[in-house]
This record gives structure tokens, sequence and C-alpha cells, in this order.
């Protein structure tokens, strides 16, 4: 158990969530810390039980090095759960909607890398009903093994998992997806799903990217999703099996996601491992509980080596993305300048969904990002295969990810001036308003005292009259 | 305490083991059987020749890499290939000026003029020879007899470094021998006299298939063992330097159309073994068309290219004025490869064509 | 030789009477650009550009751009940044030029404990983005913000200034690879 632990509050894809937690606030093991923002967001809790020292700027895996609002928890070592932790007794006899905010509230998103919050996949609209759920046994990447020990060892709590997804959807047709190169994987959870008619296990090629969403639909359906949409729209759903297992214990356990299996891995670690880590731990902690680094680490990735993030200090935290933490060697990184691409077109035949990487690298080095849309930029999903096999050391993805952002952020911009000129223009009708409702108002009293004026005419006009009709005595 | 000094940056932070060099290494080391056999059949004069190629096109490569304030660029040994290549589509016995000015040539005009490796439009090995065959025709198509490097008439070096510096020769029977023609060059001059093709080809000519392709013919130094280069093209296929789509595509454009003629009167058109074995086809399928920078990036553009090489060989070959077509296809299917690759653009996961 | 050079005279001749006619007939009337920049604008009227407002920028920039004579710069345009200057070099057909200050994307901050609350700003500021009720400090709304600095002017303590956007990691942009030793790197 750390020192002390951070809690990033941006663990997930979505809105931040704001910290509920005061600093010398006691909190207990589960207990949430940072609350859900939006519907597309998710809660973080406490790791264990103790003390929120401070609510501070932390920094955290993410490739930029920048930091986000962090809690800061001292653990007092009773690691004592809230009361709060309940799970249901009976799941499968509760409505879908128990079941849904119970995965809520349990901040649990999808444990693959992409971290999309896991209740709101839960929860399809009525017109798209899940024919299909899919749950990826297939890992992510080369050097990660956390997945296929999780199926070894947990089978038949993701089993269990899997039975309650399928109610709470609800669907009645699951297939396990597992790479061919992982039999006792593929044995435990065939054993575990036999009880089960409506799930089967199916082998595919251990091929990178397999894991990827669009090559596991192409594996298991046969068609693939088409561009611009999601695999909902298809009537798929697909769940990783650490996420099935997370659901499971938020369901069953009625504890939130605070720890997750991490591969410790890389000829810069002493004992590579799969460890159960709590969230917020820092990688430091994580690696000494590994045996240290040995001498000479050249590159410490959170993550996989295809799609990992490179992280500048061991003070960045464990979170709910970490798959992995590699500490690499020397040897085991090639670094070359780039070179000029001569059009070898090996980056062509790897690619997973057929794109051209050297074009799109090419426009992306000359900045013209309005031609991006006729070679389906937005579409590369940043696999790395690309990269990996360019002999002139081209790094491809990096020149994606720069025109993706460049892009975005165009977008942004483009958005933000709409909103300003909405702004603007609501603003400049509101002071016509204004200036029209004060005009009138003038104008009315203008006109009030118009009438007073000429009532008082009138009035002294009548009086006059009076006076001439004689009616008052002379003074 | 964190490392210090640790590697930053964007993902995949693992890398295949290619680079440039490998790959031009590789494609060397598949081309040196035929250039050994052509050193053999043709004796030291070849050598001298590829030695004055490849040292002229690595020197212009150096100089203009200077010139443009660029680091070397030597060691990717891409200078080296091309002046092999272009060496071994020169005659046996190519005079040293030859040699010096298509070195010079491919480089700088149809490599540095273009910004370097990778983004020059045309083949460089090819556009030289061009610029060659056009500028100094007499010279291009001087074709020597068959002189083994160990065979009775064999040049010493000294004889050798005369011939190239000074187009000296020996005897006169060797200057006679010089005067006739390819088999190729033996197939348009005769079948455009009237002649038949065996006529041609036969009886004092005495054209072998077998022989041909083993290499004891005249021609250019690397066109004539199509036997050993097309086992390089396979080293090179089998090490995955290139695809078989190129070369596949290219013999069969030529082959095709040549059955299809010679079935239709094999008096007036050389069958396709003829086509397979003599001239530059198979150096042109393996190893010239497939040249990365000048060849389609996809598949579907890699057949469309080979098919178009290989059917404008055979038709510059059976009726322009050249009686070998190989390096006028490549080049002008090397212009059409950036309308290929965009007409080729594989339909991407997702999209509907 | 005389026969050459009246023969070359006589065609630039001819070429030059059918261009020169086409010209006359073909001519088309520039539409109102003007507006077409306008549309570009934020339309906040902050005057930062140097001009009594949008309007007047944009028939500056179009007056110049149809007319030829001085060109109007297309990068004055404060709150509207990069993409605005973008727009309009994409509706007047130049080429882009950078942001006139490279300090990058601006924004409002209000120093509350000087603030007397006078509602100053909240009346100047075009999109609202300043909250607060008479003798309470004001704040500005951060995603609001166009950076314009009308609210500057405006108060009367001088307790707003601009500060750079922070960087986080939700606005965070990658980099543009460093490029090899090529023909475009001199």
């Amino acid at each position: 158990m750390p020192k002390r632990f951070y809690v990033p509050m941006f663990q997930h894809i979505g809105e931040p969530c704001r910290p509920c937690v005061v600093v010398g606030q006691k909190v207990l093991k589960g207990e949430e810390v940072g609350r859900a923002e939006g519907r597309i967001s998710a809660a973080t809790h406490a790791p264990t039980s103790g003390t929120v020292v401070s609510i501070e700027e932390h920094v955290i895996g993410h490739p930029s090095y920048l930091t986000v609002p962090t809690v800061v928890i001292d653990p007092d070592g009773q690691d004592q759960w809230a009361d709060s932790v309940r799970g249901l007794v009976n799941p499968l006899s509760v409505s879908p909607s128990v079941i849904q905010e119970k995965i809520r509230a349990a901040g649990v998103v999808g444990l693959g890398g992409a971290v999309f919050p896991a209740a709101v996949k839960m929860s399809p609209p009525k017109d798209k009903p899940v024919k299909l759920l899919l749950i990826n046994g297939s890992e992510c990447e080369p050097y990660l093994t956390c997945d296929s020990q999780l199926m070894v060892e947990r089978a038949q709590e993701i089993v269990a998992g899997i039975d309650i997804m399928m109610y709470t959807l609800p669907t009645n047709q699951c297939v396990i997806v597992i790479e061919d190169n992982k039999p006792d994987s593929i044995r435990a959870m065939s054993q575990a799903v036999q009880p089960f008619p409506k799930m089967r296990v199916q082998a595919v090629p251990t091929r990178y990217p397999q894991g990827a969403r669009q090559n596991l639909i192409e594996s298991i359906t046969g068609q693939e999703v088409p561009s611009g949409t999601l695999e909902a729209d298809m009537g798929i759903l697909i769940h990783n099996v650490a996420t099935t297992f997370a659901i499971y214990e938020a369901v069953v356990l009625g504890r939130p996601l605070i720890s997750r299996v991490v591969t410790v891995s890389g000829r810069g670690i002493v004992r590579p491992a799969n460890v159960q880590c709590l969230i917020g731990t820092p990688v430091q902690d994580v690696i000494a509980h590994c045996g240290g680094l040995n001498p000479g680490v050249r590159q410490l990735i959170l993550g996989g080596p295809l799609m990992g993030r490179a992280i500048k200090t061991m003070e960045v935290p464990v979170v709910k993305r970490t798959s992995g933490i590699l500490a690499l060697l020397q040897e085991e990184i090639v670094e070359r300048p780039e070179g000029p691409c001569i059009r070898c077109g090996r980056c062509v035949q790897v690619c997973p969904i057929r794109l051209i990487p050297c074009e799109i690298a090419w426009r992306a080095k000359s900045d013209q990002m309005d031609r991006m849309a006729e070679v389906h930029l937005m579409d590369c999903m940043e696999c790395g295969c690309c990269t990996y096999t360019c002999p002139s050391n081209i790094p491809l993805v990096h020149y994606f990810r720069h025109a993706k952002s460049v892009i975005l952020a165009d977008r942004l911009a483009q958005d933000k001036l709409r909103q300003d000129k909405a702004r603007i223009q609501a603003k400049e009708a509101r002071m016509e308003r204004e200036k029209a409702e004060k005009d009138r108002q003038k104008e009315a009293m203008k006109a009030a005292s118009a009438a007073r004026k000429s009532a008082a005419e009138t009035g002294k006009g009548a009086l006059s009259e009076a006076v001439q009709q004689g009616g008052l005595p002379k003074s | 305490m964190s490392p210090t000094n640790l590697l930053l940056g964007s993902s995949p932070f693992t890398h295949g083991s290619g680079s440039i060099a490998q790959i031009m290494q590789t494609v060397i080391w598949a081309l040196m059987p035929a250039t050994a056999m052509a050193i053999l059949i043709f004796g030291w004069p070849a050598l001298l020749v590829i030695v004055l190629t490849t040292a002229a096109s690595m020197v212009t490569e150096v100089l203009f890499l200077k010139l443009r304030k660029r680091p070397s660029a030597l060691g990717d040994g891409s200078a080296f290939l091309t002046g092999l290549l272009l060496a071994l589509t020169l005659p046996p016995q190519a005079p040293w000026w030859l040699c010096v000015t298509g070195g010079f040539f491919a480089i700088l005009v149809a490599k540095q003029v273009y910004g370097g490796l990778g983004y020059n439009l045309f083949n460089p090995a090819l556009i030289a020879r061009v610029f060659l065959l056009i500028s100094f025709p007499v010279q291009m198509t001087t074709w020597p007899a068959v002189n083994p490097l160990f065979g009775e008439q064999a040049y010493s070096l000294s004889e050798s470094v005369a011939i190239i510096a000074t187009g000296h020769q020996r005897t006169p029977e060797l200057v006679d021998a010089v005067s006739t023609a390819t088999p190729l060059g033996q197939y348009r001059t005769e079948t455009g006299l009237g002649k038949t093709v065996q006529e041609a080809l036969g009886g004092s000519y005495g054209f072998n298939t077998l022989k041909a392709a083993e290499g004891w013919i005249k021609g250019s130094l690397g066109e004539t063992s199509a036997l050993l280069l097309f086992l390089g093209g396979l080293y090179l296929i089998r090490k995955k330097i290139i695809t078989w789509h190129i070369p596949v595509t290219m013999l069969l454009g030529c082959l095709l159309p040549a059955t299809l003629f010679w079935a239709y009167d094999a008096a007036h058109y050389p069958d396709p073994l003829f086509h397979l074995v003599t001239g530059g086809l198979v150096l042109g399928a393996f190893f010239m068309a497939t040249d990365m920078v000048t060849s389609p990036v996809s598949i579907k553009g890699q057949i469309i290219f080979g098919l178009g090489c290989g059917l404008l060989t055979y038709l510059i070959r059976t009726w322009s004025g050249y009686p070998e077509g190989v390096s006028f296809a490549v080049v002008i299917m090397n212009a059409t490869v950036p309308l290929i690759d965009q007409y080729t653009r594989p339909t991407a996961y997702g999209h509907v064509k | 030789m005389i026969d050459a050079v009246l023969s070359m005279s006589g065609l630039a001749l001819v070429a030059g009477i059918g261009l020169g006619v086409a010209a006359k007939k073909f001519y088309v009337q520039s539409d109102p650009l003007a507006d077409k920049v306008m549309a570009v604008l934020p339309a906040s009227n902050c005057g930062n550009c140097g001009y009594p407002g949008c309007r007047a920028y944009a028939e500056a920039m179009a007056t110049a751009a149809a007319e030829g004579g001085r060109p109007v710069a297309i990068n004055r345009c404060l709150p509207g940044g990069a993409a605005t200057i973008q727009a309009i070099a994409d509706v007047l057909g130049v080429d882009p030029v950078a942001v006139a200050d490279a300090i990058g994307p601006q924004m409002a901050v209000v120093a509350e404990i000087q603030c007397i609350g006078c509602t100053a700003c909240i009346k100047k500021c075009p999109v609202d983005a300043i909250v607060g009720a008479n003798k309470q400090a004001h704040t500005v709304i951060a995603d609001w913000c166009t950076g314009c600095k009308a609210c500057i002017v405006a108060c009367p303590v001088d307790c707003i200034v601009m500060v750079p956007v922070p960087q986080t990691p939700y606005n965070w942009k990658w980099d543009k690879p460093a490029g090899p030793h090529d023909r475009f790197v001199s």
C-alpha cells in the first residue's frame, strides 16, 4: 500500500468529474470523491480509507504532461469499506434501471482503453436494441496480458457479469472473443459458460489490432461498421472482460471501480507481473512492488507499446485506463531519425482499416488540413501498425494525431465563434428590446404627463368656464 | 526516483527492424548473381563498366547532397543501387564517359533535382538509360560478342582498361563481331526485311532459348541472364521486399499478347519464351518496375501498373522504332503513377465505394 | 526574318485584341464581398482591429481586395483568432497569415478584490460573459470570453487583466513532428 494516493478527476472520456470532498475530510474505501458531471461522465471513489490531505493539480499520464485537479488521500491503514458499498443479493430479480444505476454510481468505465462510461453503454436507447453482446477478451496490445490472466482467474465472475449485462440490456446473444494464442483463457471461459446456452466462446486469430472494435466486429459478424457510426447502430455492444468483471463487482458486491489489473512488464522491470492495483497508486509504488527498475531504463509507458503513452515521471498515478506499465531499456527501442518516404507501401498493406497512411502523412506535413476528409484521417484509430512497419521511421501516427488535433481545435474554434455570434446577437436583441421598452415607457410617461397637462388645461378651462358661467362669486 | 532523460513522444514505442538501408542492401544482394554472371560472360570490361557507373552515381550523390546542405545519405545504399541498375542496362563495353555521364545524370537530374530519395517521379536508372539511348544511340547499341572471363580469348585487365578508356580493340575479328545485333534487334531488323522469325534467328545467328536464359547472348550487362535475375527476384519476394504483383503482372502483360500473336502467326511473331529470355524484361519486371518510389502503393494500383509496363514493352518491341522497350515502358508508366494512386485508393473500412 | 517578325506580331495583335474584347465582354461585377467577410467576423464590434466595428473592417478588407490598392491586414480580429483569419482568407482568396499578436488566445479575468461592482464591464461585454450584480464582485465566464478587451476599457478601477487561456489536457494539441531533412527543410 502506497503512502499517498492521487486520484485524478479526469480518468474517462467525457466531462471531468468535480471533487465532492473537502481537505481534511475522512473518507472510507469506496466513498465517492469525485462526482460525475453531465451525462457522459463517471464518478471516482476513494481507493482506501483515509484523509483527504489536499485537492491539487497533479500530473497524469497524458501526452501533454499537464496536470488535472486531483484528490490526494493519505491512507489510515484501516482499509475500511464505506457503508454505501452494498451489492444486490439477487440482481436478476430487480429492475434493469436499478442495475444501471449501480453501474453508474460505481464509476465503471471501459477498461480496454477507451474509458467510455459503461453505464451509458449499458442503457441503450429504446430504438436501438442490442442484438449481440461481444465480450472482448482479445488483449489490446502485445506485452499486455492482464485480460487473459483475469479470464483464467475470474472466469466465473466474468460470466456472472455477462449474465447480469444480458439481463439488463436486454439481449440474448453473447460471444466472448479470445485470441487463439491464449488456450488457458479459452479453456477457462468455455468451462464457465457451459451452464449458459446463450453465451459462447469464439477464438480469433492473434493479429494486432484484433482487439479494436472494427476488427473484432469484422471477425465475428463479417460486417464492417460504417464510418462515422457506432457499433451500437448495428445493434452490437462491446465490453472488455475487465469491464465485465468491474460490472460484476459493482452490481453483486456493490464495489465501485477502485482497482484494476495492470501488466507491469518490459526488460526494465526486475520482476514483471500482473498486479491488482488500486486506482491512484503512483507508478513508482507499483514498480517498487515489482522489484523496482533495472538500470538503463530509457522509456516508461502507460498502456501498451503500440498505443500507450510515454510518461515523464513516476509520480503519475495508475488510473482506470492504465492497462500496463512498461519500462523499456535502450535495446528495446529503435531510435532512428525520420527519413524520407520511399513509397514502399508497407503502411498501406498493414493498415487494418485500409487507409493510405503515407498519403495522409504527406498532407499533414504540408498542412493540407482541409483535404483530410477525402483520405479519411478521422477514421484512423491510431493503432500504430503503419509507424511500426515504416522503414523510414516516419512517425505517421504522430502526424495523424497532430492533424486530428488541429482539425478538432479548429472545429471547436468555429463552434465558439458561432456561439459568440449567437450571444452577441442575443445581447443586441436584448438591448434593443430594453431600449424599445424604455422608449415605450418614456413615451408612456410623456403621454401621461401630456394627458395630465391637458387634463390640467381642461381643468383650468372648466374652471374658467365655470367662472364664466358665473357660478362663483367675484372676489 | 524517476529515471532521468526518459524518451517521450507519440506511440507506437516499438518499431519493426526494417530500414531503407536494409531494403536497398537486400535488392543489391539479389542482383549479385546476375551481376557476377554478366562479368563472367563479358569479362573484365563489364566489371569496369559497373565500377565506373556506381562510382559516378555515388560521387554525384555525395556532391549534390553537400551542395543542398543535406546530411550524407550514402549509407542508405540507394545511390549504389541506382548505379548498379544503370550499369546493368549498359552495353558490356560502354566507354568510360558513357558510364560517368549516365551515373551523373541518374542521380542529379532524375533524383536530386526532384528532391532526393523518395521524391523522384521516374526511376533514375531508367531515365539515365533513356537519356543515353537517345543522346548516344551508336555507343548504346554497340554489342560486343560474348567473351567469357576465363575463355581462350579473354580480355586481360589492362586490355579491358584500354577498351573502356579508348575504345581500342585487339583484333579485327572481334571488331567484326561487334556489329551483329542482340536477339531482339536481329528479329526486328530481319523480319523488317521480309524474313520469317525462324529465318532471322536460326541459321547463322543460332538463337537458342536455353542458352539465352543462362545469359550467353548479346545485350546489356543485366539483360542477359534471365534465369539468375529471376532467382534474384524470387529472393526479393521471399524477403518481402517486393510483392509478386508487379513482376507477375508485368510479365503477363508482355507474354500474354506475345502468346496470342505467336499463336496467330508464328512466322512473324516470335514465341513468348523468346520475349521472356531476351532483352530486359525480367530485369525490368523484378528490379526496375518494382522500384518503390516510382510505383503505386496499393495492390490494385500495382497490378494496373505492372500490366501497363508489360503491354507497353510488347508494343514497343513489336511495332516501334526501337527493338527493346522495357525502359520506355517503365518510364512511361512511372508518369501515370500519381494518377493510378489517385484512382486505386482502397475503400477504407466502413466506407462504401 | 521579316516574315517571322510580322507573323508573330500579327498573332500577338490578334490575341491581344481577343483578350481585350473578352475582358470587356465577360466582365463580372464582383458581388458584394464585404457582406461575405462580415459573415465570418464575430460581429462583436470590439474595435480591436482599429476600425469602428466589424462592418467597417469587413468593408475595408473587401474594398482593398477588390480594387487592389493598399492591402488591409486580415489578421486584426482579436476575438476571432486563427479560425477567423482562415475564414477571411478563404472568402478573399488570399493566403492566411499569423494572428496579429503571437501571445495566443487570451481571456479576461476580474481581480475580484479590486472590483467595485459597478457593472460597467457587464454592460460593455458583447457576449454577456461577465456576471455579477451591483456592488458585488463580478466574474468572467472563461468559456464564453472572446478576449475582445471591451471590458478592460470600461473598467473604472482597472481591475480586469488579460491572461492567456490556460493549457489543459482538454484543449492541448499534438505538436507537429520535426520532419526529416528533406527538401522542405532549409
